[in-house]
């Protein structure tokens, strides 16, 4: 009876906590509500773990509260310490150890089953241990490489070679193979071994023929991973509270992976096949002749130019934020805005290396968020503008995506900053971005170059515009 | 598992999905990354698994409570973590001072 009554609170505790991500998650969607419902969201996991400690099968606590205190511990440092410019490999660090926590209860709970004399595991039990496995090993290990590569810890362009797409074809059927055996034979260790080796395997082998630009769709999808990895242990669990959840993420992370390929006028297959990003000296001989004639600009003639300016349209790159020039660009905001001129920042939905992150880091140099218009709803406005300045910022301007049906990048939806009456482009040099191609706006007869650090250039330019 | 409850999970699962898939389209871009960041926590929910998992004593399966007290570690490293760094970036989110 006292059981009964117990199970019942618990259920209730995982109904209420469900109730909370969802009402959480809904939060994070308005900009004035997002903060709470971060915490409606902690409030719920608080509720879960609580309500799973109550369950009686629960007996060691000590082990239990000290693991949890130090990985509260080494998660609160990490989360306080990282840079907003190394989000995206922090998601993608996270996203990993959410993947293998998966990954090990799955194979926790298979142990216990298998190895109990009393239990026979039913076949229903094995399908899901199999997927919860598979999906957590591959979230794990694939998130692990992304993470290495956005790091800079390992090689960040694509890496592939040849037969690399029928090896993995090969692996994934020899695990299928397994992965029915195991179902049939679940007592039978080899095979539980062999699906989480090859699981662990595909990870990597998934993920590194993904370079550079394409990280954003990876780290996307690799969240979306995370959350289904989740929901399958909690098939596994029999625990809807896991399910609930794992889906949420799930859908999140599938949301943004379409957004980031519809921004990048790629589909999601020849993303996941990989390789875009390294035929950069061929793609550039396409791309147009390379005898281009720039213009150059100096500070001060550019500091002119703003100050004779009524409307001011801001690209900013991940180049920006490399610079670290996002602090004294919100100063030269400020400044410009004193003068009476309009400022507004376009961004790009691939500014940055991950969904938003532009507008994280530029939220950080605490530029208003109001300020910040997205893609569709500026991209008329440049032809009414006196001054697009361009900081970091490459490909997401390059004109070859609309004009030139050869190029890599054609189809790809850019921002129109070769219609505003004049473009300044701060750059350090004339080299490529992210897809390798030379970008034919820095030759246009309206578009001044303006070499340099970012950072050091604006500001002299602040400095420049102080004296006018 | 019986099937009966395997089709009540699966109805959650459909169900769930559904209200994410609804939630989450209309998130603006300005707020991708803390989605992001954000739901990364969510799927933290596994340390519920894995508190079952390390929840019995050291008894007949000393492996199946190792890998849960692991499990438990990055689990609990990937919500808190998650959470806080979450906050941290929204805090930043300002109107006009």
């Amino acid at each position: 009876m006292n059981q009964n009554i117990l199970t019942i609170i618990i259920q209730l505790a995982y109904l209420v906590a469900s109730v909370l991500f969802i009402v959480g998650i809904k939060m994070l969607g308005k900009t004035h509500t997002a903060r709470e419902g971060n915490i409606y969201s902690a409030v719920a996991m608080f509720i879960a773990i609580v309500a799973t400690l109550l369950v009686q099968e629960v007996l060691s606590y000590t082990e239990i509260f000290v693991t949890i205190l130090i990985g509260s511990a080494v998660g609160t440092y990490v989360a306080k310490k990282v840079e907003m410019t190394q989000m995206p490999e922090m998601v993608g660090l996270f996203n990993g150890f959410g993947g293998l926590a998966s990954v090990l209860v799955a194979t926790s709970e298979y142990w216990r089953m298998a190895h109990d004399a009393n239990i026979a595991m039913p076949v229903i039990t094995g399908v899901t241990v199999v997927l919860s496995v598979i999906i957590g090993a591959v979230t794990f290990t694939g998130s692990m490489v992304a993470y290495g590569k956005l790091a800079g810890k390992i090689n960040g362009n694509a890496i592939t070679f040849s037969g690399q797409h029928p090896l993995n074809a090969i692996l994934f059927l020899i695990m299928l193979v397994a992965s029915i055996f195991l179902v049939l034979d679940p007592n039978n260790d080899i095979y539980m071994i062999a699906v989480l080796a090859i699981g662990l395997l595909l990870g990597i082998l998934t993920v590194i023929p993904i370079g550079g630009a394409d990280m954003p769709v990876v780290i996307s999808l690799l969240n979306s991973y995370s959350g289904v990895a989740a929901c399958f242990t909690g098939f596994v669990l029999n625990n809807q509270v896991l399910i609930i959840a794992g889906a949420l993420v799930g859908a999140s992370g599938i949301i943004l992976t379409q957004i980031m390929c519809k921004a990048m006028n790629r589909s999601l297959v020849s993303v996941l096949l990989g390789g875009f990003g390294q035929g950069g000296s061929s793609a550039a001989a396409a791309g147009g002749g390379s005898d281009m004639q720039v213009k150059e600009v100096g500070v001060e003639e550019a500091a002119m130019i703003f100050d004779s300016a009524s409307s001011v349209i801001i690209v900013p790159g991940y180049g920006m934020a490399v610079a670290q020039a996002q602090h004294i660009v919100r100063e030269m905001t400020e400044l410009l805005e004193k003068k009476n001129i309009s400022v507004k920042f376009a961004i790009h939905p691939v500014a940055g290396r991950m969904p938003g992150h532009m507008n994280v880091l530029l939220a950080e140099a605490n530029v208003p968020y109001d300020k910040l218009i997205e893609m569709e709803n500026i991209n008329d406005e440049f032809a009414n503008t006196d001054v697009c300045l361009i900081i970091g910022a490459n490909d997401v301007v390059n004109p070859a995506a609309r004009t030139n049906p050869a190029s890599p990048i054609y189809g790809m939806p850019i921002l129109n900053a070769d219609k505003a009456r004049t473009v300044i482009i701060s750059k350090r040099s004339m080299a490529s971005g992210y897809a390798g191609i030379e970008n034919e706006l820095f030759g246009f007869p309206n578009a001044l170059m303006l070499f340099g650090d970012a950072k050091a250039t604006i500001t002299k330019m602040v400095g420049e515009l102080k004296e006018m | 598992m019986s099937i009966e409850n395997l089709i009540v999970l699966l109805y959650v699962l459909v169900l769930a999905s559904y209200v994410g898939f609804e939630l989450i389209a209309k998130v603006p871009p300005t707020l991708h990354t803390p989605l992001m960041s954000g739901s990364n926590a969510i799927s933290g929910i596994t340390i519920v698994g894995a508190i079952i998992c390390a929840g019995p004593l050291p008894g007949e399966f000393p492996l199946s409570k190792i890998l849960g007290m692991v499990a438990l570690f990055f689990a609990t490293l990937n919500v808190v973590g998650g959470y806080v760094v979450t906050d941290r970036m929204l805090q930043m989110f300002k109107k006009k001072k």
